[in-house]
């Protein structure tokens, strides 16, 4: 009698107090054992590895970009030294060739960016001077997009997309590094 | 009178805290949903340099990273100083790219496995010499999407 007494009483109710105790606790263990997902980057794609020698291509020296950097963090572009912060409007206007220069490149599908840097180059300086190549290129994505299709790249569908990288293709040549300021 | 006097003395102040797991939930999910487990503990010391011109890495699970730094001051005797290359948790050298990458490919579903990027997190101060050779040896390994990590910059003008 005593017991049916008791359990009337009683509040029909878990104590959920503790939950709170419990769910700090995994907080706290995902805050320590995580990191803030920042991860965004440069994305490149490198040429496939064929061990025959590439085939010998005749391509006319107009139309070749030569970037440099060597191991003093220095650029050298198309035989002049360069800033790297003219890097990215000279390229613009070798690519698209405005004036029809006999210097720059015929047209845009037949021109080619080629980098080469040294073992000893810091990859602070060669990721700064990729970037600016890609800087120039995402510009001049921009600017036809906008010409074409009046809106900004981004929003283009895929079809538009390949049409304008057809008539601009990014074609970023890497030649292997020269073994000058190798670390020891 | 006896009207304000009434409520006085049996009733309970305690505040109801049923809610405040709720909260605490809601930021545990939060937490859980914004971040990414850290997988592996760095032995190298990797400050990334900044870019502009940048993409985010949309699914987790297709990226694989390979860590390029000079040790910490906790591997410096063992190590030295030279800049080197961590895959998962050790120290490694290009030779043993390929295996790294073959380990993450058998875990990412089949159809998926042309877009694995591998993302180069790679220090500023690092030169070129040992991220060349990593290049190589993922062109070798057929892995020719990368990466290169890098903290935002906005354009300067």
């Amino acid at each position: 009698m005593g017991k049916k007494n008791s359990r009337n009483r009683m509040n029909n109710e878990i104590n959920a107090g503790s939950m709170a105790d419990i769910a700090f606790l995994l907080l706290i263990f995902f805050l320590v054992t995580t990191v803030i997902a920042e991860d965004k980057g440069v994305l490149v794609k490198l040429p496939p590895w064929s061990d025959e020698p590439p085939p010998e291509l005749t391509i006319n020296t107009r139309n070749v970009y030569s970037v440099l950097v060597n191991a003093q963090n220095q650029l050298l572009v198309r035989n002049e030294p360069m800033e790297i912060s003219k890097l990215k409007d000279n390229t613009i206007l070798f690519i698209t060739n405005p004036q029809k220069r006999a210097d720059l490149s015929e047209d845009p599908t037949k021109a080619l960016v080629s980098l080469k840097n040294d073992r000893g180059t810091e990859y602070k300086t060669y990721l700064a001077v990729y970037n600016e190549l890609k800087a120039a290129y995402n510009q001049i994505w921009e600017e036809e997009s906008l010409k074409r299709f009046s809106r900004p790249y981004e929003e283009l569908s895929k079809t538009q997309k390949d049409e304008i990288s057809a008539a601009y293709p990014l074609v970023i040549s890497e030649a292997e590094p020269t073994k000058f300021g190798e670390e020891n | 009178m006896s009207k304000f006097s009434k409520k006085q003395g049996n009733t309970n102040p305690a505040i109801s805290t049923a809610s405040l797991p709720d909260i605490v939930f809601m930021l545990l999910f939060f937490f859980m949903v914004v971040t990414k487990m850290r997988d592996t503990d760095l032995m190298v010391g990797v400050n990334t340099p900044q870019a502009s011109e940048l993409t985010k890495l949309e699914k987790k699970s297709l990226v694989n990273f390979i860590f390029i730094g000079r040790p910490t001051a906790k591997f410096r005797d063992v190590y030295g100083t030279k800049p080197r290359i961590q895959l998962g948790d050790k120290f490694s050298n290009p030779d043993d790219i390929p295996l790294f990458l073959e380990k993450h490919r058998v875990t990412v579903p089949e159809g998926f496995k042309d877009r694995i990027i591998t993302s180069l997190k790679v220090d500023g101060e690092v030169t070129m010499g040992i991220v060349s050779d990593v290049k190589t040896s993922l062109r070798k390994a057929g892995q020719i999407k990368i990466n290169y990590s890098s903290k935002k910059r906005d354009r300067t003008k």
